[in-house]
C-alpha cells in the first residue's frame, strides 16, 4: 500500500489521461488549471481523485466529459480519442439533476431518449437498475415526492441506463448529511461490485475514498497535478467500520499527509 | 396599454385537489362578501340620494342586466367580443411563442427584431386601432389583428424568459449525452420555460379584453365596445354599468380557465429539486 507508480499491467483501460494540461484564457492572463496530468484507470476499476478546492477536479471531470477540450495530451476512453461528449461515459453531477416534469423512470430513460436507443429495452434495463438501487416501486414518482438520498440514487441510474463504459461521478454526495453519505457510499460500492463498471469519482473526502477505491489519486492546488497515487487491495465488501483496521487506517494517514502537502504547495 | 409584462411564474398552489367542503365555503366567503359590498353601496347611494346619472344603484344595474340579457341584445355581442378575444389572443400568443423560441435560437434574430418588437409594444393599441379599421374593415377581423398584437408581446418576453433561465446544470447534462440543440430544447428549456409562458398567457388573456374594446370604441358594428358607447350616449349608467360588469366577469373567467390549466401543466412548479 505504498505510492504506486501510474504505470500498471493492465492490458485494457477503460480511461487514458496522458499528459493533459488545460489552460483558461481570462480577460486578466490566462491561468493554469491542469499541468501534465497522466492516468490511467483500467476496466472495472474504482478510482478517486481527492484534492483541495480549486485543485481542477472538476476542470479534469469536463475534459473527460468532453464538455471542454484539453490544451495539451489527450485523453481517451475505450481506446477511442475525446473529441467531444461521447456515449461511452455517464455522469453523476454534484446535484442529482433530476428534471421535475418527468417521472422517475422518465428522468432515468433520458438518456436512452437523447440518445435514441431501443425503447422497450431500455425500459427493460431501467427497471433492474431502478430494483438494484433500491428504487423499485418508484417509477411512476415525482422527483420531488423522494427524499435526497433517493433522488441521488436515481441520477446514478441515470448515468448506467445507456450502459457506458466509464462512469464519472463528481462528488456525488456532497450535499447529503454524514449518515445519508455513508449509507450512499455503501450502496454504491454494492451498485458497482454488481455493474463492474469503471469509476471515476471525484470526493473531498479521504474516507469516503478509501472506502470505495482501488486505487486513489491526490491532486495538488493551481495548477492542478497528481502528486501521489496510492493503492487500496482491501477485499470487498468493505464496510465503514473496516476504515478502522490498522492498514486502511494507515492509507488514510498516508492519504492526509500527501493532501496537506499538496494543500501547502 | 404600453406595458413591459415579465411575470415571474407563480409558486403553484400546495394542495391541488382541495376538499368539497373548502371550495364550497370559499364560494360562500365570496358571495357574501360581495352582497356586503352592494348593500352597502345601494344604501349610500339612496342615503345620500345620489342621482342615477352620477351613480345607479346596484339594484338598478342588477335589472338593466337581466333586461340586456333577457331582451337579447348582450349575449350576441358578448358572443363577438369572445370571440375576437379568443382568436386574436390565440394568433397572438402562438406567434409570440413561436417567435420567442426563434429568438432565443438564432441570437442574430433577436438582435435585429426585439428593438422592432419593443417598438410596436410601445406604441398604444388605441393610436394604431384607426389604421386597422382601415386596413381590415368595420368587421372582426380589424379587432382580432389588434388583440393579436396586444397579445404578442406578454407571450414573447415570458417565453424567451423562460427559455434563458435554465440551470446550467441540466444544459450540461444532455450536453455530456450527446444531446443536440433541438433535444435541449425539446426536453429541458421548453418543459422549463412552461409556467414563464402561462403567467405570460394570462396576461395576455387580461391585456386581450382591453385590446377587443379598444378596437370596438374606435369602430364596429357589435360587441361590448359598441354596447358602452350607446349606453354613454344615452347617459343609461345603469346599462353601461351592466355592460361593464358583463365584460369584467368574461375576464376572471378567462383568467380562471387559463390558471386551471397552468395548475394542470405546471404541476411541479415551485416544488424544490434539485
Amino acid at each position: 500500500m505504498t505510492a504506486a507508480s501510474p504505470a500498471r499491467p493492465e492490458t485494457s483501460h477503460a480511461l487514458e489521461v496522458s499528459a493533459v494540461g488545460l489552460t483558461y484564457r481570462t480577460s486578466s492572463g490566462s491561468v493554469e488549471a491542469l499541468r501534465s496530468i497522466t492516468l490511467d484507470v483500467a476496466d472495472g476499476e474504482f478510482v478517486s481523485v481527492v484534492g483541495p478546492s480549486g485543485c481542477g477536479k472538476s476542470s479534469l471531470l469536463k475534459l473527460i466529459l468532453g464538455l471542454e477540450r484539453a490544451t495539451r495530451g489527450s485523453l481517451a476512453v475505450d481506446g477511442r480519442k475525446i473529441a467531444g461528449p461521447s456515449r461511452g461515459v455517464g455522469a453523476v453531477f454534484q446535484a442529482p439533476v433530476l428534471l421535475p416534469w418527468r417521472t422517475i423512470e422518465e428522468n432515468v430513460l433520458l438518456p436512452a431518449d437523447v440518445m435514441k436507443l431501443d425503447r422497450p429495452r431500455a425500459t427493460e434495463r431501467a427497471h433492474a437498475l431502478l430494483q438494484m438501487a433500491g428504487l423499485g416501486g418508484f417509477e411512476r414518482k415525482y422527483p420531488y415526492e423522494l427524499s435526497g438520498g433517493m433522488q441521488h440514487r436515481a441520477s446514478i441510474v441515470r448515468a448506467l441506463v445507456h450502459d457506458p463504459k466509464l462512469l464519472i461521478m463528481d462528488e456525488p454526495f456532497a450535499a447529503l448529511d454524514a449518515i445519508t453519505r455513508e449509507q450512499m457510499a455503501t450502496e454504491l460500492q454494492r451498485i458497482w461490485m454488481d455493474s463492474r463498471k469503471t469509476v471515476m469519482f471525484i470526493t473531498h473526502s479521504i474516507s469516503e475514498a478509501v472506502f470505495l477505491s482501488d486505487r486513489i489519486a491526490v491532486m495538488s492546488a493551481r495548477p492542478g497535478r497528481i502528486v501521489d497515487i496510492f493503492n487500496n487491495r482491501a477485499p470487498r465488501p468493505r464496510s465503514f467500520a473496516d476504515l478502522l483496521s490498522p492498514a486502511l487506517a494507515e492509507l488514510s494517514a498516508e492519504i492526509r499527509r500527501s493532501l496537506d502537502l499538496a494543500c501547502a504547495a | 396599454m404600453a406595458d413591459i409584462v415579465n411575470t415571474e411564474p407563480k409558486a403553484a398552489e400546495a394542495v391541488p385537489r382541495r376538499r368539497a367542503s373548502g371550495i364550497a365555503w370559499r364560494i360562500l366567503e365570496r358571495l357574501l362578501s360581495l352582497t356586503i359590498l352592494l348593500l352597502i353601496i345601494e344604501g349610500g347611494i339612496r342615503g345620500f340620494e345620489v342621482p342615477p346619472y352620477v351613480f345607479p344603484t346596484p339594484s338598478a344595474i342588477g335589472v338593466a342586466l337581466y333586461q340586456g340579457v333577457a331582451g337579447g341584445t348582450y349575449l350576441p355581442a358578448l358572443a363577438v367580443t369572445l370571440t375576437e378575444i379568443l382568436i386574436g389572443f390565440v394568433i397572438g400568443s402562438t406567434c409570440g411563442i413561436l417567435l420567442g423560441i426563434a429568438m432565443v435560437q438564432v441570437p442574430l434574430l433577436d438582435r435585429i427584431v426585439y428593438p422592432y418588437v419593443v417598438g410596436l409594444q410601445t406604441v398604444p393599441k388605441v393610436a394604431i386601432a384607426p389604421l386597422m379599421i382601415v386596413w381590415f374593415g368595420f368587421g372582426i377581423s380589424s379587432k382580432i389583428f389588434i388583440v393579436a398584437v396586444t397579445c404578442l408581446f406578454p407571450s414573447l418576453i415570458n417565453t424567451i424568459a423562460g427559455l434563458r433561465a435554465v440551470d446550467s446544470d441540466r444544459i450540461a447534462l444532455i450536453t455530456a449525452m450527446c444531446g443536440t440543440r433541438a433535444q435541449l430544447l425539446r426536453y429541458v428549456q421548453l418543459p422549463n420555460a412552461l409556467p414563464y409562458i402561462m403567467a405570460g398567457l394570462n396576461t395576455g388573456i387580461v391585456l386581450a379584453v382591453i385590446g377587443a374594446i379598444v378596437g370596438e370604441f374606435v369602430g364596429a358594428k357589435t360587441g361590448i365596445g359598441v354596447l358602452i358607447l350607446q349606453a354613454n350616449f344615452g347617459l343609461d349608467l345603469a346599462s353601461m354599468f351592466a355592460v361593464l360588469v358583463l365584460i369584467a366577469v368574461t375576464g376572471v373567467v378567462l383568467n380562471l380557465i387559463l390558471r386551471l390549466v397552468e395548475t394542470r401543466l405546471c404541476f411541479w412548479s415551485g416544488k424544490a429539486t434539485k
